[in-house]
Parts: structure tokens; C-alpha cells; sequence
């Protein structure tokens, strides 16, 4: 076997050219496969670690995916919001031990602004049930304070101190509303790994004091007269709210809970499980990942294939070789094993070479990628699928070796020592 | 008849769907003698080898290699037989490309355990004795790919790799139609010395009658060959 090995090695390096070919070509279509799945799972795990330890989130009746991705990950609008007098109510239920109001709609260079209250940094929860933690300054004291994400702090270079201004809406370009109440940062979060790093969090009543004057929806150019000074002394309790992340005071009650608010008499409002609306979103993109699996497995197959191709190709020009293989008493069995050998070691040396080659890639773009969308790409190294991917394919390869195998088994039995050329 | 290194009888072979090939009634070698046979281009002198070395099987009849009949073994235990006792040398093309040639001598100790232990454990330097002593002493051309070696060359690492490790027969199927006539004798002579040195019995084939002076005994294919042969 050790002797089969190193001549099959040997043949391949004697036609190195295209025995690279085909393993770049199995190389390329393992990398796919297994960057799918990197951006498959990382995208779960990432959603996943997101949010926990609130049991249910409560906004304005849509769709639980919708309410799921604007609360929690920030992704899209809410149509309508929850009145302040709804949420108080909510929060005094019996059942419902702890209540984090929301409040999105404003941003700050591309990121989102969250008005909350202090209740945010006591119970929201990411991972596995790990509180935020502050790595710089404090909460938000002061109306115009605010708390940074970790890559809000990184990206636009902000300490605590600096002066920051928020601006109406979700476009990114200055000067589109509230420079005339600027914030100062008060204190920057840890990094999560979450949406929160690439938030701006400001107290609810913030929220309402940089809205003074725009309660038609557009700026009204009376309201820079306003001074800061009277905006202080006004009654800054928010009208509406955007969401409510709540926690049980048992989690026994969760389903009869949300019914009620479900059912909720006088404003309608929705409740959804943070897990089971993630489960449902994974529902909705289950197709589309398992049609780009397939794909990718479809690929993967084309290049085992080629490895076929490569040394069915190569079999006419090595007839010779083979008669001497078996002139010096080599057994059909090794003919056939040297051959499958050769195209298992093209798909072992393929697949492992598509693997380094994706977590190559995922050291160098995986920063950026969970910079722009909070998907860690399991930057952990290879792991086990990696491993399963690698046998897999291995022995797909050696299958496949074995259909050349096969005829050069079946030649070599019929040609004796004397070959026609 | 187990003193005889080859000894045949009766045997006839055809090729699938080919008339009888081969049909020889009494053909025997003694161990360490050196043998020419002679006969025409398709008289069948390659398809005998290839019975003698157990690769083809015979339609009928009885091959005796070192007294084991050779038709009553196994496909396996025949090519253990090859594998242990055989050289083969062939007309041309007898290396195997992606080996070197110190390699490509040494490869019939990945099969046979028999001739790796009589060979021990420097191959390697086994493989450069038996070269040298078929002229083939030049380190340089040692480290050459062997498809940059002349064919004079080549036919001396293939006899090399034939005698390596102590086999009982060597089989050289027209090793020097390839050769002009002065790297053919020398390659008979040096064959020859080291088939006498090792003990090997050495059953030379070629069209060509003239090397019959090289050898203690002819014989003519077609003499013993009762097959109507087409060529
Ligand atoms: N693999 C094969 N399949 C079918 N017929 C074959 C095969 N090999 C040889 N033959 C036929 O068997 C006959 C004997 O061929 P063989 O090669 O043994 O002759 P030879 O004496 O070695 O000839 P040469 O001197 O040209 O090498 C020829 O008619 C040839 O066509
Ligand atoms: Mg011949």
C-alpha cells in the first residue's frame, strides 16, 4: 500500500500540469461548497447570538420576521408604533418582570440610533445570556448623552467626549436635521459581535427632545429657536415607541402571555418569541440555502468528475507503463489500486486546498464581513465539516478513480506483457 | 522435470477470436542456461512470454516455471511466481516515465518480498552495483529522467531491473532490435555475464538469427510451433 502510495504520488508529479488543473478544479468547487456553508451557519450563529434572555419582543401588529429584524437586528422599518400608555400597561402586567422600550427611526453616519432607557443595558443580552459592558464612560446621564457600539466608536474614531450629531431618518448625509442638539458621547460599549456595536443609544426622552418642532413630520424652521434650555424644562415622556423587548417573570407563561397581548383590547399590538420567529425566518431562506447547496454539491461533482476525465485521458499513453508495472509482477489489483490512489490523492490534495484556501479567506474578508453585516464567518479555524467535506470528497475521488481503474484492470488482464503502440 | 527452469507441454493458446496462436507439444529450459529463440515477427514469440510469465493463460496444456504448474495456480499465485522468480526485459519503452532510474530498477522489490530480502536493505546501492556493472556508472546519468537516456541505455537499467534481487528466469523479449549492432553485442555480452554471475537462466527472444552465436542454444519458434501463424 505504502509502495502503491508513493508510485501513485510519483505519477502525478510526473504530469504535474494537469494534475494541478484538476486539483484546482476540485480546489475551486470544495471552496464554494464549503464557503456556503461558512456563510450558512456563520449567518445563523450570528443571527442566533444576537439576542437572548428576552422572552418576548411586543411591537406594532406585522409580520414576526419584520418586528424581529427591525428591533433586533435593525434591518428595515417599523410601519407603526406602540403608544407610551400601551407600553406602561404592558409593563405593569404581572406576569412581565422587566420591559426595554425602543425607540429607531434616527441615525448617525449610517448608524442607527436607539433611544431606550436604562433598563436596556440591564437586560438586553447577547450570546449566552452576556450582558453589555461598558469599556469606556457610562450609561447616558445627560438628555444629549450618548452610548456608542464598540465599531461606531472604531470606525468614526470617537472617544467619550466627543460631539456627535444625530441626523433625522436613515440617510447618512449631514445637515438633514438635528445638528442644532448635539450629543456628547457619554460612554462606549464593549464589542458584541452584535448589531448593538454598530449602534448609537440614546435615552427615549433624547429621542423626543431633538423632535421638538418636527411633530408634522417635517422640520419646522421655527424650531431651532427653541433653545436646549427649554427643551429641558418640557415634559420629554415619548408619545409612541417603536418596541418593547420583555422578560417573564415566568417562562411558563410565555404562550398564554403573548396570547393576551396578541389579543390585546383597545391598541392591537404582536408579540413574538425571539427564537421562534428566528426559526421561521430560517424557514423562508431553508430553500434558498438548500438550492445553493445543491448547486455547490453539483459542482463538487463536476469537479470529482474531472478528475475521471484526467485519468481516463491519461490511461491510453500509460498502457505501457501498466505492462511494465505487471511485467514486474504487479497484480491487476495494484494497477487498479495505483489508479484509484492517484485520484483519491488529487481529491484529498483538492479539497484540502479549497479548505485552507476559504479560511484563508475568511482571515482576510471575514472582519469586514462581520463589520458590514454582524456575520461572524466561524473564524475558528477548520473544524469537523471541514473534516467530513474532506473525506467526503476523498472518497467520492476514490470512486470515481475506481471507473478508470476499472478499464485499465480490465486492459491490463487482456493485453498480457505485449502491447500494440 | 522441477530441475527444468521452463518446461512445456501440449500447450496451446488463441486469442479471443483469433485462430490458434500457439500449440506447442514439448518446449523445456534448464536452470541457468541460456537460451535463444528465434522466430519471425508474429510467429508468436511474445504471447509465448506472456504464458511463461503467467500474464496470459493457456487454452490447453501444461507451463512449468521453476516446477510450479503454472495453469493449475491461481491468477494471484502466478503473478507471485512473476513477481518472485522473473526479469522481464522488453523490446523498448521499458521504463516507467515518472520513476528515476535507480527507481525504476529497484521496482520489482515493491512486489516481491522474496527479492527484497535477497537484495537487504540497500536497494539503492544494489540497483547502482547492478548498473555499473552494465556500464551504466556515470552519477550524472544516474539523476537523469530516464526518457533523456539513449535507448542503448535504457535497455541496460531494464536488465538492471530484471536481474535485480536474484530472479530465477530472465525473460528479454527482442531487448536490442532498437540497438545498431555494436550496442547489441555488448548488451548480449554483458546480459549475458550477469545472467552466468546471478545464476539466472536467460530465454532471449529475437527475429533475428544472427544473435544465435551469443548463446549455448537456438531454437526455432517454428519448429516447435505447430499453429498455423498468419504473419
Ligand atoms: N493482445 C492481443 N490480442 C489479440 N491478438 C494478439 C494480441 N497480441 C498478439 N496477438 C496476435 O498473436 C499473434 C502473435 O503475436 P506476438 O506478439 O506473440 O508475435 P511476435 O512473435 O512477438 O511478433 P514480433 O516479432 O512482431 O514481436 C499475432 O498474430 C498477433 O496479431
Ligand atoms: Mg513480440
Amino acid at each position: 500500500m505504502r509502495a502503491l502510495l508513493s508510485l501513485a504520488w510519483k505519477s502525478l508529479l510526473n504530469r504535474k500540469g494537469s494534475v494541478l488543473l484538476t486539483l484546482f478544479a476540485v480546489a475551486l468547487s470544495v471552496a464554494l461548497f464549503v464557503g456556503v456553508d461558512k456563510a450558512r451557519t456563520g449567518a445563523r450563529e450570528g443571527f442566533g447570538n444576537t439576542i437572548s434572555g428576552t422572552d418576548l419582543i411586543i411591537g406594532a401588529p406585522t409580520g414576526s420576521i419584520n418586528l424581529l429584524l427591525y428591533s433586533v437586528f435593525r434591518m428595515g422599518n417599523a410601519t407603526a408604533e406602540i403608544s407610551w400608555p400601551t407600553y406602561e400597561k404592558l409593563a405593569a402586567r404581572d406576569d412581565i418582570a422587566w420591559t426595554v422600550p425602543i425607540s429607531l427611526g434616527d441615525s448617525h453616519r449610517g448608524f442607527r440610533v436607539l433611544g431606550t432607557n436604562h433598563s436596556y443595558f440591564e437586560h438586553y443580552k447577547y450570546g449566552h445570556n452576556e450582558p453589555l459592558r461598558m469599556a469606556e464612560g457610562k450609561e447616558f446621564d445627560d438628555l444629549f448623552d450618548a452610548v456608542i457600539g464598540a465599531d461606531v466608536a472604531r470606525e468614526l474614531g470617537y472617544t467619550v467626549g466627543t460631539e456627535i450629531v444625530l441626523s433625522h431618518g436613515l440617510g447618512s448625509d449631514f445637515g438633514s436635521g438635528h445638528e442644532n442638539r448635539p450629543f456628547r458621547v457619554s460612554g462606549i460599549l464593549a464589542p458584541t459581535g452584535t448589531p448593538v456595536d454598530r449602534t448609537v443609544h440614546v435615552s427615549l426622552e433624547a429621542i423626543t427632545a431633538i423632535h421638538v418642532g418636527w411633530e408634522s413630520g417635517a422640520k419646522n424652521p421655527m424650531s431651532d429657536s427653541i433653545s436646549t434650555e427649554t427643551i429641558r424644562s418640557f415634559n420629554l415622556t415619548p408619545k409612541s415607541i417603536t418596541a418593547v423587548f420583555a422578560g417573564l417573570r415566568q417562562k411558563g407563561t410565555i404562550l398564554r402571555t403573548r396570547r393576551e397581548i396578541n389579543t390585546n383590547k383597545g391598541e392591537p399590538l404582536m408579540a413574538i418569541i425571539p427564537g421562534q420567529a428566528l426559526a421561521e425566518l430560517w424557514s423562508v431562506t431553508a430553500m434558498a440555502e438548500r438550492a445553493l447547496m445543491a448547486v455547490s454539491i453539483f459542482v463538487i461533482a463536476v469537479g470529482v468528475v474531472s478528475i475521471l476525465t484526467s485519468i481516463l485521458t491519461s490511461l491510453n499513453e500509460r498502457r505501457r507503463e501498466m505492462s511494465i508495472l505487471r511485467a514486474v509482477g504487479a497484480r491487476p489489483g495494484h494497477i487498479f489500486g495505483l489508479l484509484t490512489l492517484e485520484a483519491g490523492l488529487i481529491g484529498f490534495f483538492g479539497a484540502s486546498l479549497g479548505i485552507v484556501i476559504v479560511h484563508v479567506l475568511i482571515a482576510i474578508a471575514g472582519p469586514l464581513v462581520s463589520e458590514r453585516y454582524g456575520i461572524s464567518l466561524g473564524g475558528t479555524g477548520p473544524g469537523l465539516f471541514d473534516l467530513g467535506v474532506l473525506g467526503a470528497v476523498t472518497l467520492a475521488s476514490l470512486l470515481a478513480g475506481a471507473v478508470p481503474a476499472w478499464a485499465a484492470f480490465r486492459r491490463s488482464l487482456a493485453d498480457g506483457l505485449s502491447v500494440r503502440l | 522435470m522441477s530441475d527444468a527452469a521452463i518446461a512445456i507441454e501440449a500447450l496451446r493458446f488463441a486469442w479471443p477470436g483469433h485462430p490458434p496462436a500457439l500449440d506447442i507439444d514439448s518446449f523445456t529450459m534448464a536452470r541457468g542456461e541460456r537460451l535463444f529463440l528465434r522466430g519471425p515477427s508474429g510467429s508468436g514469440k511474445s504471447t509465448l512470454l506472456g504464458l511463461i510469465a503467467g500474464v496470459l493463460q493457456p487454452a490447453a496444456g501444461r507451463i512449468e516455471v521453476l516446477g510450479r504448474d503454472m495453469s493449475a495456480l491461481s491468477a494471484a499465485a502466478r503473478d507471485r511466481v512473476r513477481a518472485d522468480h522473473l526479469g522481464v526485459i522488453f523490446q523498448m519503452f521499458n521504463l516507467v516515465p515518472y520513476l528515476s532510474v535507480t527507481g525504476n530498477v529497484t521496482l520489482p522489490l515493491l512486489f516481491s518480498p522474496v527479492r527484497r530480502k535477497t537484495v537487504g536493505d540497500d536497494a539503492e546501492g544494489e540497483a547502482r552495483r547492478l548498473l555499473d556493472r552494465l556500464g551504466l556508472s556515470d552519477p550524472g546519468l544516474l539523476n537523469r529522467r530516464v526518457s533523456d537516456l539513449s535507448v542503448g541505455q535504457q535497455q541496460r537499467v531494464a536488465a538492471a531491473r530484471a536481474l535485480i534481487g536474484g530472479p530465477d528466469i530472465v525473460i528479454a523479449d527482442e531487448p536490442t532490435s532498437a540497438l545498431d549492432s555494436d550496442a547489441r553485442d555488448r548488451f548480449i555480452e554483458l546480459l549475458s555475464e550477469e545472467a552466468a554471475r546471478t545464476g539466472a537462466a536467460l530465454l532471449f527472444v529475437s527475429h533475428d538469427r544472427s544473435l544465435a552465436s551469443h548463446f549455448s542454444r537456438a531454437v526455432d519458434l517454428g519448429e516447435i510451433n505447430h499453429a498455423q501463424v498468419a504473419a
